[in-house]
């Protein structure tokens, strides 16, 4: 999308802030992701009328409607869908989709793995807040297994998605992930996606305040938050703590936490390589899971050809060989024959 | 031996064989060739839904009937004249529709041992004398195309498909029709395949020679060409129709065309239509489901396209929520419906007019959407255009219904001239004048609000499915402004009407009976309303192509009749509509056989109501 780029004059947060009052709840990790994209976007230098936020429905899909610029807050699960016929139809749009872990993962999960398999270029912002806020607390496809909920009064008995994993798995060219409290992270996240030529998927982990506190409070509070997250950068050793004290090691191909100290030393800890597929499957698999750290950052990016970008060099390709089509030559095609 | 020719005014015939004897191709080229000898003619092709059921089985007969003529016709007529069965379960499925005395042709050498138990008989028919009171020429097909094809490097397996062209090289001579189409015809699909075109090109001739010289053949038919108005002609079939007048809408009113889909029989043909077309700049989508389908060319509408989606029944029952969505966005969007037959899958290889009631209320809540039927393959175009245009000027979904009969049928169409076609344009919004732009601000006129595309500055603005505040365009959960939506989506919809001209009633203006149709239904219906007509009787026929809105003057039109009938492809639809709007006390004709009506059966229809 870089290349895209268009010169605009300067702009600030208010550009991207529209008159219509704010409806979340005091306190939802929602309003940190808002303030943050309105902070982020004027630094792009891009005409704020080429920028489409596409949702679904949920709490975090009344996004676009507090971001001034074009928007359409559609139905359930199928934002993605709908994004994608806006980005065939003027791909010099740039086109984002904000969805929730029931909206992108759920009812519309179908639309979200075709999306990504596409390599559409398209940014989707996944709130995932591990709950169904706007029903009001029923468990998600990414709550943990036996959650306690309305609808699970007994604890839930579906396992999990694993966001980045399953993005992966649909072939996503750019995987991220980031935390709604850690403002500086969650702006250059944004800041990636917009610059990554292609489909881009960044997972947003939001409180929810009302049905799921804390959810996340593991990777965001002062006591636990070191030693609980892999911030991750690209060409740097994959070390946490808050001495940087531990690492990442593979012992033969499976990854295991290191100490440094005596027995280890930085040199033996994994470099981070974005382009390296297994690597990010590996450190996708460290999601919830209790042995290792939650990895924070960009897992994957690649660049490949983009499904609008393509399909434009098809359009130019055939105009080229067979000229441009002429309706009277479509409607005096085939074999004809005239009655005086 | 001389042959005599015969003067014939309208000839049916029915290719009728195994799903893998080609019938549907030889059927398409008897067409073609007709076509542009000058006849007038209407197809039915009768396919089943499996891909390839065993051969030689009662499922797995493919037919195709077509009849030609040297008037104007409505239908694919009734009974066939002449019956090619080139085996026994093809035969055993299409006798029973030909009348005593009427050509049957078979090919000889498939009635076998094993495909007549296949078929169920227990004797062969050729030999029992139970196919006595027919003109039947029993031709050893297989064993003419070995003689024929005798020293082409072929397998005897490609030589035996070619008994099809041997079939319709018979056909040719006996109506006296050219070969030279088809061999330009097999030159260009086999052209990489020299050997198959020699083969089949054999095939034909040898066919067409056998009909010369074997000494069975005693007549020959003339069927001239038909009076059709000046101009210049191709044949199509429905699915084509719509594909070009989609993209004649796009290229007249200069908006590009986006088409989102997902394949269904029988409307995957559009998507492959429209997919050809790339250098038209028409943009093809095939999603991932149905829903992504609609979803993305609402999405396309929202950025500035003409956006279409088509599908089937079922694919429908998908799309509904996003039409509503379409509905309360008030984006320009066409959706065809090729109908089949249902409930669920169906039939899905049979036509059917069951979707009326899902067109016109599968959704939830008050979602009205104006609906245009087409009535013969050629007028798909027409349709097509103007399902385009009501969308694009009254910035509304409009839904397209055909069938698989419409869709898959052709007719001889004269090509319109592109200047004929009203014009229109996609007025997008350019600028707000200064002013804070209102998104659901509308145009007196025709009710329609402004179409701001993403990329136009100062116009930024958010639509979505929660009830819109009238004007603004901004979330609104005010009661008064909610129902004063509903009722504009509702006379919105309604204002439709203006575009809508005065109604044709055919034949009598008023008397003992009108003939009410839409849709498909239209052919048959015109040729009973002829006969009827013939003999007399105070009849008219009355055609709707709009049915929602239903025509400002159909209610004076109901009155002048003493009795109504209406006859459709399901168990009562149309007419539900009619006795709620009208309050007439109209009765339905309602076979629902996966099959057009013959004329004949709305004639009989008609005489028993009056
Ligand atoms: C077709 C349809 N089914 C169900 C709903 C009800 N519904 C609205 S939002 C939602 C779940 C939202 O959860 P999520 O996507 O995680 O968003 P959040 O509210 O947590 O941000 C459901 C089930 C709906 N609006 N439409
Ligand atoms: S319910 Fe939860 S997700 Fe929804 S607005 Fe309230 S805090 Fe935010
Ligand atoms: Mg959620």
């Amino acid at each position: 999308m870089a290349e895209e780029q268009k010169t605009a004059p300067v702009q600030t947060r208010k550009d991207y802030t529209s008159d219509q009052g704010v409806r979340w709840c005091p306190g939802c990790g929602d309003y940190a992701i808002l303030a943050q994209t309105q902070k982020t976007f004027p630094t792009f230098g891009r005409k704020k009328e080429d920028f489409v936020f596409i949702s679904g429905i949920g709490c975090s899909s009344r996004f676009p409607y507090y971001m001034d610029t074009y928007g359409f807050h559609t139905i359930h699960g199928r934002a993605t869908a709908i994004a994608s016929g806006v980005k065939l139809a003027n791909p010099d749009l740039s086109v984002w989709v904000v969805t929730g872990d029931g909206d992108g993962l759920s009812i519309g999960g179908n639309h979200t793995i075709h999306l990504m398999r596409r390599n559409m270029d398209i940014n989707i912002l996944l709130f995932n807040n591990r709950i169904y806020g706007l029903t009001k607390g029923q468990y998600s496809p990414t709550s943990e297994l036996g959650k306690v909920t309305k609808s699970t009064p007994m604890g839930s008995l579906d396992r999990p998605f694993n966001p980045p994993a399953l993005a992966l798995g649909a072939d996503s060219t750019f995987v991220a992930r980031t935390l709604d409290r850690e403002t500086k992270h969650l702006q250059s996240m944004i800041s990636r996606c917009y610059e990554h030529k292609g489909g881009t998927f960044l997972e947003i982990y939001q409180n929810c305040n009302i049905f799921n506190d804390g959810a996340f409070f593991k990777y965001t509070e002062k006591d636990t938050k070191a030693q609980s997250v892999l911030w991750l950068e690209n060409g740097q050793p994959m070390m946490f703590g808050a001495e940087k004290e531990f690492g990442i090691r593979l012992n033969g191909n499976v990854p295991e936490v290191i100490e440094i100290g005596d027995k280890w030393t930085p040199d033996d800890v994994l470099v981070h390589d974005e382009t390296d597929f297994v690597l990010a499957s590996m450190l996708a698999s460290f999601t919830s899971n209790d042995d290792f750290p939650e990895p924070i950052g960009v897992l994957y990016s690649v660049d490949a050809p983009s499904y609008d970008e393509m399909l434009i060099d098809q359009i130019d390709g055939a105009t080229e060989k067979m000229g441009k089509g002429e309706l009277d030559s479509l409607l005096n095609a085939g074999d004809t024959w005239v009655v005086e | 031996m001389s042959k005599n020719f015969e003067q014939k005014d309208r000839v049916v015939i029915r290719f009728a064989g195994d799903s893998g004897d080609g019938m549907q191709l030889t059927g398409t080229r008897f067409t073609e060739t007709s076509a542009l000898f000058g006849n007038d003619l209407a197809t039915l092709p009768d396919f089943p839904a499996e891909i390839r059921a065993p051969a030689g089985s009662l499922a797995g007969v493919s037919a195709f009937q077509l009849q030609f003529s040297s008037q104007d016709i409505h239908t694919p007529g009734d009974e066939p004249d002449v019956l090619i069965a080139m085996n026994p379960a093809a035969l055993k499925v299409h006798l029973e529709d030909l009348p005593k005395g009427g050509y049957l042709i078979v090919n000889e050498n498939a009635f076998t041992k094993k495909n007549l138990k296949f078929a169920g008989y227990e004797e062969n028919p050729l030999e029992d004398g139970s196919l006595d009171s027919y003109s039947l020429f029993s031709i050893k097909m297989s064993e003419m195309v070995k003689h024929s094809c005798e020293g082409l490097d072929l397998t005897p397996k490609l030589v035996d498909r070619t008994k099809n062209f041997f079939a319709l090289g018979v056909c040719f001579w006996m109506f006296d029709r050219p070969l030279d189409p088809t061999i330009k015809f097999l030159e260009k699909k086999f052209g990489k395949r020299p050997e198959l075109v020699e083969a089949n090109t054999k095939a034909l001739n040898a066919g067409f020679n056998y009909g010369e010289t074997a000494e069975i053949f005693t007549t020959r038919f003339k069927v001239d060409k038909a009076e059709l108005p000046p101009g210049k002609y191709r044949n199509v079939t429905g699915n084509l129709a719509t594909c070009i007048g989609l993209a004649a809408a796009a290229e007249k009113s200069d908006i590009p065309l986006f088409y989102g889909g997902y394949p269904i029989t029988p409307a995957s043909d559009i998507l492959h239509q429209l997919a050809a077309w790339r250098n038209f700049g028409i943009k093809t989508f095939q999603a991932e489901d149905e829903i992504a389908g609609i979803a993305s060319a609402i999405g396309a509408a929202f950025a500035g396209n003409l956006a279409v989606t088509a599908s089937s029944g079922p694919g429908i029952a998908l799309k509904g929520e996003a039409l509503g969505l379409a509905v309360i966005a008030e984006l320009p969007l066409v959706i065809v419906n090729v109908q089949r037959g249902g409930p669920s899958t169906g039939l899905p290889t049979k036509t059917e007019q069951s979707d009326l009631f899902q067109a016109m209320y599968g959704r939830n809540g008050d979602a009205p959407i104006p609906i245009i039927a087409a009535q013969t393959p050629g007028d798909c175009f027409y349709a097509a255009y103007e399902a385009s245009m009501i969308a694009v000027k009254y910035r509304t979904p409009v839904i397209l219904l055909t069938d698989g009969y419409l869709a898959n049928g052709s007719e001889p169409w004269k090509i319109p001239d592109v200047d004929s076609l009203e014009t229109f344009s996609a007025n997008y919004m350019k600028n707000s004048n200064g002013d804070s732009f209102q998104p659901y601000e509308r145009d007196k006129e025709t009710l329609a609000r402004p179409w701001a595309i993403p990329g136009t500055p100062e116009l930024e603005h958010r639509i979505g499915g929660l009830e819109k505040e009238d004007i603004t365009g901004n979330v609104s959960y005010d009661p008064v402004n909610h129902h004063t939506m509903t009722v504009m989506r509702a006379e919105k919809t309604a204002n439709i009407v203006k575009h809508i001209p005065d109604t044709p009633v055919y034949g009598e203006s008023g008397g003992d009976l009108l003939i009410l149709t839409w849709g498909g239904t239209y052919g048959a219906a015109r040729s009973a309303a002829e006969t009827l007509l013939d003999d007399s009787m105070k009849i008219g026929h009355c055609h709707l192509r709009w049915v929602n809105p239903l025509p400002k003057d159909l209610g004076e039109i109901l009155i002048k009749f003493k009795n109504i009938l209406i006859p459709e492809i399901n168990y009562g639809q149309l007419i539900k509509m009619i006795r709620a709007e009208y309050l007439v006390d109209a009765k339905g004709l309602n076979l629902v056989r996966g099959r057009p009506y013959s004329a004949g059966e709305i004639v009989h229809a008609a005489k028993e109501l009056v």
